[in-house]
């Protein structure tokens, strides 16, 4: 018997469309909660904006179906910033991550032309209704590696390769200075400051003049990967800063300071998700898993290792602070009392050198 | 400062001018033969990207170094189409040049940001290199730096030495002459700006596969800029571009240095250093009128139409 297929296949395409249509309307029916990165560089595989992607993949993760995610790559701080982050918001995104300092003013501006979007932006100081900024306790880290450094050091010289004279980077110094006193007080630290947050070939440069004046542990506070591998290539130790560099610096890397949003992204779309979200001033460290250290080379001793993790602990559970007293500024002015620490406000505003530092702070 | 900083200083001196030695040659013998091709920094990085993509992809040097050049030379190629064939102003289509070569090497370097990559190492030559002092001062570079002093010796030797050198500056000078005795005046200028591109693309790689192995947007930061003023500062000869390179490169070393031994002298200035340094320098050794005029290319950046004359 002849049969004639196109009327049933007709049926049988037109059912399936429906089915798929039908669901997929179901699951989008469902608010799924659409949330934008704006990243201020390449993601790479290395350095600030891929932790930022981190994150975000943490994200999907943890919350699976009920959130879907995109992000814009290399987006300039400025005009374009904004066009990108209001783009964002016209396109139904209800949870906008802006993860550089300079998308400060940008992500204001866009937040009062849509209220009921949720912003959060990473690094700055202005609050709005629907905005909140959130940043790292990175000298908690600093302070660790500090203990590191002044352990693994023969020539008690330590290396930093900064990039601008701004408090976040001050701190830091200043913090990885007094983790490095804490164990050896001979230690000397060198600053080279290279005017820019990302030039792998003054960063190298720099790292090489560090090295030549002997330096043998070298931290940098730029975002590319220039330093650990130069002091791979001279066969000095490096510590990496923003992500684990070890795939640079095999040899040299005996640990890196490395930030982790994936967790305070998940609550953040989670309390968005459950209409909870209120804009605040987060300012998180190891106690909040914000700062991570990346694996300990095994050149470290055990005995150093444990007493990182035992600071770590002290840290996180709030006994020992890392700007505890007694400081002394770099000409040797007590700034810090014994007993005492600094205040956030202090830290926030940091301008000065503590004791132990060679060079002077641009102005 | 010990014996030690010092030679490292100077060791690392050569390998931060190299890649301007490279490019501010290549340039020389473009504006010798009388174009001004201000391409150089996108040349540069257009073949700093090639050369990275090609060692990532092979692992060999000479691959990589061969392709960076290509590349180079096919930049070029396109401005001296539009200059040489066009007659299109040569200002405009140079700054259009480094423009795409920016926006063209971002393009090509997307999926190799921070790749990372085994570059060129210094080589060690047993018994020299082992030798103090003039071991580690002479024998102690990677393969690439040795050929840019090659680069250099024929450059003199083709400029000074020989007839074709004499005719491309013959060019130079006054292009209507050179086409009146019969030069194909159009042809040789097309050799000299691919020359120009291949040693620009080959400073690129020189950047990107030897001295920091990693491929970064913009990571030539203005060297294609500082080469042309160089050749400009050193009137258009080899031996003070040399200079030229290596005192920049110097200073750069120097006053990261200096910040190092913690003199009280603010970054900025000291960033400002190797530029200013250099300009005062060769504007002081190259202070004499007559030979200003006697080496600067009187044709310099004016187009010729060899159906005019």
């Amino acid at each position: 018997m002849k049969q004639n297929w196109l009327p049933r296949t007709v049926l049988f395409i037109s059912a399936m469309v429906f089915i798929v249509a039908g669901f997929s309307s179901m699951a989008f029916g469902k608010d799924k909660l659409k949330i934008g990165f704006v990243y201020v560089s390449p993601i790479g595989d290395a350095g600030w904006t891929y932790q930022h992607d981190l994150g975000r993949l943490a994200v999907e993760k943890n919350l699976g179906d009920k959130v879907s995610t995109k992000f814009i790559e290399s987006v300039p701080e400025g005009a374009e910033a904004e066009r990108v982050i209001r783009d964002l918001a016209k396109s139904g995104y209800k949870l906008i991550f802006t993860t550089s300092f300079g998308y400060m003013n940008p992500t204001l501006k866009v937040a009062k032309l849509f209220p009921k979007t949720i912003f959060e932006h990473s690094t700055g100081y202005k609050l709005a209704k629907n905005v909140g900024t959130y940043m790292c306790r990175f000298y908690e880290g600093r302070y660790l590696t500090g203990i590191i450094a002044g352990k693994m050091t023969k020539s008690n010289q330590l290396g930093y390769v900064a990039a601008f004279p701004i408090p976040e980077v001050i701190r830091g110094i200043n913090a990885f200075t007094l983790g490095a006193k804490s164990v050896n007080p001979d230690i000397r630290v060198k600053v080279i400051w290279v005017n820019s947050w990302f030039d792998p070939g003054k960063e190298r440069e720099a790292s090489e003049a560090l090295i030549d004046q002997g330096v043998d542990v070298i931290t940098h506070h730029t975002d590319s990967t220039a330093p650990v591998m130069t002091a791979e290539e001279k066969g000095v130790y490096a510590i990496g800063y923003h992500s684990d560099m070890s795939k640079y610096g095999p040899n040299a890397q005996l640990t890196a300071t490395t930030h982790v949003w994936g967790d305070y992204y998940t609550k953040v779309a989670r309390q968005v998700l459950d209409g909870t979200w209120k804009s605040t001033a987060v300012w998180g460290g190891i106690k909040d898993g914000m700062i991570k250290l990346a694996p300990i080379s095994k050149k470290v001793p055990a005995d150093v290792v444990e007493l990182v993790k035992k600071t770590q602990k002290s840290i996180a559970d709030g006994s020992f602070h890392p700007f505890t007293g007694p400081i002394r500024r770099q000409d040797g002015k007590l700034l810090v009392k014994a007993g005492k620490h600094l205040t956030d406000k202090d830290l926030l505003g940091m301008n000065y050198y503590v004791e132990g530092i060679i060079g002077s702070i641009p102005k | 400062m010990t014996l030690d900083t010092l030679m490292n200083i100077l060791v690392a001196t050569i390998a931060a001018g190299t890649p301007l030695v490279y490019a501010a040659l290549g340039e020389l013998i473009v504006e010798k033969s009388g174009v001004l091709n201000l391409g150089v920094e996108g040349m540069m990085l257009v073949g700093a990207i090639s050369g990275f993509i090609v060692m990532a992809k092979t692992g060999s040097l000479l691959l990589a170094v061969s392709c960076g050049m290509l590349a180079g030379a096919i930049m070029s190629l396109i401005f001296a189409v539009l200059t040489l064939t066009l007659m299109a102003n040569q200002v405009a289509s140079g700054l259009a040049l480094t423009i795409f070569g920016t926006g063209l090497s971002s393009f090509m370097g997307i999926d190799y940001t921070s790749v990372a990559l085994k570059g060129a190492r210094e080589i060690h030559i047993p018994f020299f290199s082992d030798i103090p002092i003039l071991g580690r001062l002479v024998f102690s570079y990677d393969i690439l730096v040795y050929l840019s002093l090659v680069l250099l010796a024929l450059v003199l030797w083709f400029l000074y030495k020989t007839r074709a050198g004499l005719i491309l500056k013959a060019i130079g000078e006054s292009p209507r002459s050179g086409h009146a005795l019969g030069f194909p005046v159009i042809r040789i200028r097309y050799l000299a700006v691919l020359f120009g591109g291949a040693m620009a693309g080959l400073g690129g790689v020189y950047l990107s596969v030897a001295y920091t192995p990693m491929w970064v947007e913009g990571m030539v930061s203005g060297r294609g800029w500082v080469a042309l003023a160089l050749v400009v500062f050193a009137t258009w000869r080899p031996m003070r571009v040399l200079t030229g390179a290596y005192l920049f490169g110097g200073v750069t070393i120097i006053q990261f240095h200096i910040q190092g031994f913690g003199f009280e002298i603010p970054s900025q200035v000291l960033s400002m250093l190797p530029y200013l340094a250099t300009i005062a320098v060769l504007v002081l050794i190259s202070r004499d009128k007559k030979l200003i005029r006697l080496n600067s290319p009187a044709s310099l950046g004016i187009t010729f139409h060899p159906e005019n004359n």
